[in-house]
């Protein structure tokens, strides 16, 4: 192999390697947090960017349909429940955020010539459609649930997994999408093309990293998130309720997935079901980190990307084999040197 | 119910009557009456076992209750949640302290406030400094991770964390719990300084001598039943509290 | 014989069936069939062990390709190939279960979705397995001599691995083995008390479980003669844990009643949701997802157990049979000591829990542990029985250092305990929790157990654990749910629990509380006895009376210290003593 094949598949590696850290680290924030191992998180990558897609095609992202019944669901079960403990004061804001803003949303995509806008709007037009999905599942799937065994919220997980796949197909169809690339511009590095749009997303993921980073060290929301995951009862007793924590979790972990998807969109052909694969590709990089280091799930996800690209180089056709054949050592790894003392859970 | 005067005439902050709280169908708490004023330390005392801690965790909404409770002159509904409680001015230093471990105690203080924060208040900096003042020693220990504390800065912390939400009625449970006698002697002197805030303590010890040193009122509590009450120097000369600790007592029953 | 009737009438329907039902019927009951086995070992793994796997078709094409490979290409006897199959599946299970279940039960289900991301894509770009295209050619099964050839005649096949992997679960459950599997989900720590090799039995499930995956995989090689990758994918796996808990994860009829529901389920709703929603594709995932999320919150147990509150109850009592006792060890000597602790010193990160902590137990005495919250009581007797080991010091028990022991070892050699929250598993009756203590006077292993080769064994170990229940008076609460029990008796179980392991040092973390006066009384009668037979008691109580009363020498700690050591009537006098209990400030 010479150095340019070298730098290109290093360069692949570090690209998907860097979209896996950011899955990486909000599924192990969602663990931490919430206890879900959240297999949807890679439905989140697909529907950003099938989203994204769909917009600059001129087409009503089926997505806000989504948006719209979840929100209806939730309006409705937390509607009675507000009238049957008759606290009416908190019955507008549920309806506002829940109903009235789904359905602005929803009108205003018909209202405007989506394909036609500038890139950056149908960035935040994306981001604003699919992240409240995160949260709103919170409510309905895993909130009802919350004091259930790790091994129950983590069927649920992929049960919910299963229908975002199954409306995926319904929103955008069998057929992929790729998007065009946010840049052109295209360097070289010892003789080895480096794309724009490969240094965006590296640049990009960093900097959300950096962004979350400050999240949690300097403000108190993040703060809260991590007083959870350390101690649920005090925390609880700090009045930080169990459901903000995790609905605010979902919603981060939501934003990294359609960030990711967005960021990835022109650099591979996303199909409705694209997410599952690549989320899990996090998740190896996440198991490395025994599910609970934010730093070696990070590299763990990076490594994951690189052994990606140099097999899809060798072995092309066993790319996906020794990429999850990976998590066996893996683990053998972690039980070997893991002293996991057994918890009861009731 | 024996009706004893109490020694104050302020606002009641807490009535809880006929309280009970069952695990499974084993009654922990059968008909417990107590009143909690402004300003004044109630100690409820008595032997391991006797239901102490199921008292402190259901009036701060963590297990399920019948009876009447009025906090703040508001008659509780079935419906009491921790969050609603800490919104109100409830708070709990419970038995195990439940810190941050891997924050610092600097953190660990901050959200104490969350809910302060939450509902619109940016105080917290200067609560912290009244937090310090009453705790020079987290002040010193301000960057360190709360895992890293002893005994007694736990208990400080933990205390001091629950200042910050700036409670009308706190609850301590066994603040002396596996601390030094020099460290109880001054976690017990910060309890009664409190005292002077107006804030209402509920002061749930099984230490039971220096509980009654510094609380105006006490309650025996043995085996989930209320068994004696009074003024808390009247309690303390009382021989039957010796009894209920060391079992001497139930042989004539 | 009345409540063998609906199992009579099923079968008889089923031996009916292919005279009357058109085919595609039958091919739809064929696959209910095939998915059914392996949700039975789902439900075995998830719903008695509390583990899952995601896995599960990825054995099942283990089972599959294999045949098919080696049938088609070395004319192997589908016979042969059978055997080869559950024994790769066996390696490859028995692997995988090494790993991930020594860590934390969220591994195995993460390794299994993996795994079978994998060996999908490994069927589906080997070249010797036909790549994507699959293998054709399948060879028929010939069963003594009877080729069968139709999906009629295979119909009987398929469904009479169903009926005895039915009867093989059941009966695996109801037995010592099945306890042992059972009490798997109380958390490891009370079955590893009562002697229980838990890794082990973790591994077994779990081995159980892909072996009835890869039988069905076989089965469908020869049934449809033909493999393709697609249906050993993640999808399947996801789809088979769907079947059993939507029938019901914790009934091994569940298994048969949920892949009948989502079979038929899934058929219907292919044929009319592409007509509602004028697409094709697999839109059925979307209401199986959400219909599984609404299962799990809504009725976690699944289906089988709301169909079975339709039935009239039957209470079943079950009969005991008159058996040999089982042999008792030699009692130690009276006076002799069995236990024996020094310098016990227990650290938890910073935090010392026991310092330097000494104590001795003799047979027939006992010997009561006191002092206030938070003394370190629990944890010295999680030091003793090995529950949570020591950081320093020596603890010997009947002369032999514990320091490298287990707590299933500890147990074999006599020693068993209670718990200060009790550890019973509320849905099994009293009879079988107390069994559970008698574990390690057995021996039958899992495959007699599911041939029924353990019936005199198993009589004699329940002889003995009704026994224990009669000798602690809950003798009218024999068959009822011990979760049902109140939280006293609850305690009083845990005790016979105990005492059917035929220990010589019983250790009891609070065993009066939550008692009336009169069971407590009862109890020290109980206790009392037992020391007169020569048992060495050591226990941790916080009701004084009942303490006072019964001990014979009491140690009070404090501060995970020693504090005084001597005669009950000694100890409550000491001023140390009332210092402790009281506080003082001064």
């Amino acid at each position: 192999m010479d150095l340019q094949i070298l730098l290109l598949l290093g360069q692949d590696g570090i690209t998907n390697g860097a979209i896996y850290a950011l899955l990486a680290l909000a599924l192990v924030l969602v663990f931490a947090v919430t206890r879900v191992i959240f297999i949807p998180q890679g439905e989140f990558v697909a529907y950003g960017a099938l989203t994204l897609a769909a917009l600059q095609a001129g087409k009503v992202p089926g997505t806000i349909w989504l948006l719209v019944a979840l929100g209806a669901t939730i309006a409705v079960l937390d509607g009675f429940r507000l009238l049957r403990e008759k606290r009416y004061a908190k019955l507008p804001p549920l309806l506002i955020f829940n109903v009235g803003l789904p359905l602005l949303a929803a009108a205003g995509l018909f209202a405007l010539p989506a394909g036609d806008l500038p890139l950056w709007l149908q960035v935040t037009i994306t981001m604003l459609v699919v992240v409240p999905l995160g949260p709103m599942i919170y409510r309905l799937a895993f909130q009802p649930l919350a004091s259930a065994p790790v091994l129950v919220l983590l069927i649920v997980s992929v049960a919910v997994h299963v229908a975002m796949i199954g409306l995926g197909l319904l929103f955008f169809g069998a057929e992929g999408s790729r998007t065009p690339p946010f840049t052109e511009i295209s360097f070289e590095l010892a003789g080895a093309p480096l794309q724009g749009q490969t240094v965006l997303v590296v640049v990009a993921s960093a900097a959300l990293i950096i962004g979350l980073y400050f999240f949690f060290e300097r403000t108190i929301y993040g703060k809260a998130l991590r007083a959870t995951a350390m101690n649920r009862t005090g925390a609880r007793l700090m009045g930080i309720p169990p459901a903000l924590a995790g609905k605010l979790c979902l919603t981060l972990a939501a934003a990294i997935g359609v960030f990711s998807g967005i960021l990835i969109a022109p650099i591979t052909t996303i199909y409705y079901d694209s997410g599952f694969l690549i989320g899990l590709k996090g998740f190896v990089g996440a198991i490395i980190g025994g599910l609970a280091s934010y730093p070696v799930a990070a590299l763990g996800a990076i490594l994951v990307g690189l052994l990606e690209s140099f097999s899809s180089f060798y072995a092309s056709a066993f790319k996906e084999v020794i990429v999850f054949t990976l998590i066996i050592p893996v683990l053998l790894w972690r039980s070997l040197t893991s002293r996991h003392v057994e918890e009861e859970e009731e | 119910m024996s009706k004893h005067p109490h020694l104050h005439d302020h606002e009641v902050i807490l009535e809880v009557k006929n309280l009970r709280v069952a695990y499974g169908k084993v009654e922990a708490l059968h008909d417990v009456d107590l009143t909690i004023r402004r300003g004044e330390i109630v100690t409820v005392i008595g032997p391991n076992g006797a239901g102490k801690t199921t008292l402190l965790a259901s009036l701060m909404g963590l297990l399920p209750a019948t009876g009447e409770i009025v906090y703040m002159g508001h008659a509780q509904g079935r419906e009491r949640e921790v969050e609603t409680l800490v919104r109100q001015g409830m708070t709990l230093v419970p038995e195990k302290r439940e810190l941050f471990a891997e924050m610092s105690v600097e953190d660990n203080l901050l959200l104490g406030a969350f809910d302060r924060y939450r509902s619109g208040h940016r105080d917290q900096m200067e609560t912290m400094d009244e937090v310090f003042e009453l705790f020079p020693r987290l002040e010193e220990r301000r960057a360190q991770l709360a895992g890293t504390l002893s005994g007694g800065e736990r208990q400080m912390l933990a205390m001091g964390r629950a200042l910050m939400a700036k409670p009308k009625l706190l609850m301590l449970d066994e603040p002396s719990l596996g601390l030094a006698p020099l460290i109880i002697k001054e976690i017990f002197r910060i309890i009664a300084e409190l005292k002077q805030t107006g804030v209402a303590i509920l002061l749930v010890e099984q230490n039971a001598r220096a509980a009654l040193q510094i609380a105006d009122y006490g309650y025996v509590l043995e085996t989930g039943e209320v068994s004696l009450s009074g003024p808390s120097a009247e309690l303390a000369a009382d021989p039957r509290v010796i009894e209920a600790y060391l079992g001497l007592g139930h042989k004539t029953r | 014989m009345i409540r063998h009737l609906p199992l009579a009438a099923f079968v008889a329907l089923l031996a009916a069936g292919p005279q009357w039902l058109p085919e595609f019927h039958i091919t739809l009951l064929n696959y209910i069939g095939l998915y059914a086995i392996v949700a039975i070992g789902l439900v075995l793994l998830t719903g008695v062990g509390g583990l899952t796997s995601f896995g599960q078709a990825a054995f099942v094409g283990l089972g599959a390709y294999t045949t098919a490979w080696l049938t088609t290409q070395f004319g192997y006897s589908p016979w042969a190939t059978l055997l080869i199959g559950l024994a790769l599946t066996g390696a490859v299970a028995f692997l995988l279960g090494f790993i991930t279940l020594r860590m934390g039960g969220h591994y195995l289900p993460l390794g299994t979705i993996a795994w079978g991301i994998s060996l999908y894509f490994l069927f589906g770009n080997v070249e010797f397995l036909g790549g994507h295209t699959g293998i054709t050619g399948i060879p028929t099964v010939s069963l003594l001599g009877w080729e069968l050839k139709s999906g009629d005649e295979f119909f009987y096949l398929i469904w009479l691995v169903v009926l005895l992997a039915i009867l093989g679960v059941r009966n695996l459950l109801d037995s010592r083995q099945g306890r042992a599997i059972r009490a798997l989900k109380g958390g490891g720590v009370m079955a590893e008390a009562m002697g229980v090799n838990t890794p082990r039995t973790k591994i077994v499930i779990f081995l159980i479980a892909a072996l009835l995956a890869c039988l069905s995989g076989w089965l469908y090689a020869h049934l449809q003669r033909f493999v393709s990758p697609t249906p050993f994918g993640i999808n399947m796996g996801i789809e088979y844990l769907f079947m059993a808990v939507v029938g019901g994860i914790g009934h091994v009829w569940g298994a048969v009643l949920g892949a009948g529901l989502i079979t038929v389920l899934k058929q219907w709703l292919q044929d009319w949701l592409p007509h509602i929603l004028g697409q094709s594709g697999n839109f059925e995932v979307i209401v199986f997802g959400i219909a599984m999320v609404l299962v799990l919150q809504k009725a976690r147990d699944g289906l089988w157990p709301v169909l079975l509150r339709l039935l009239p109850a039957s209470a079943r009592q079950r009969r005991l049979v008159d058996a040999e006792a089982l042999p008792r060890r030699s009692p130690a000597a009276a006076g002799s000591v069995l236990l024996t602790a020094e310098g016990v010193t227990k650290r938890f990160g910073g935090l010392v829990a026991n310092n330097n902590m000494s104590l001795s137990v003799q047979a027939g005495e006992v010997m009561a542990l006191i002092g206030p919250n938070g003394a370190g009581k629990s944890t010295m007797f999680n030091c003793i029985s090995a529950v949570n080991p020591a950081s320093e010091g020596k603890i010997a028990f009947l002369g032999e250092s514990t320091a490298k022991l287990r707590s299933r070892d500890i147990a074999r050699r006599g020693m068993s305990r209670t718990f200060q929250h009790v550890r019973l598993l509320g849905q099994m009756s009293v009879l079988e929790n107390v069994a559970i203590g008698a574990h390690l006077r057995g021996s039958k292993g899992v495959l007699a157990a599911a041939l029924r080769l353990d019936r005199g064994e198993e009589n004699r170990l329940l002889a003995e654990a009704a026994k224990q229940i009669e000798r602690v008076g809950l003798k009218e609460h024999m068959f009822d749910a011990a979760g049902s029990l109140a939280l006293g008796q609850q305690r009083i179980v845990e005790i016979a629990r105990a005492l059917a392991s035929d220990p010589c040092l019983l250790l009891l973390d609070e065993p009066a509380a939550g008692l009336r006066y009169q069971e407590k009384q009862a109890l020290a009668e109980l206790l009392r006895k037992l020391r007169g037979e020569g048992m060495g008691i050591l226990l941790v109580e916080h009701d004084m009376d009942f303490v006072m009363g019964l001990a014979d020498r009491v140690v009070v700690m404090e501060f995970g210290e020693k504090l005084a050591e001597g005669e009950p009537e000694a100890v409550q006098r000491d001023p140390k003593v009332l210092e402790a209990y009281l506080g003082g400030v001064e």
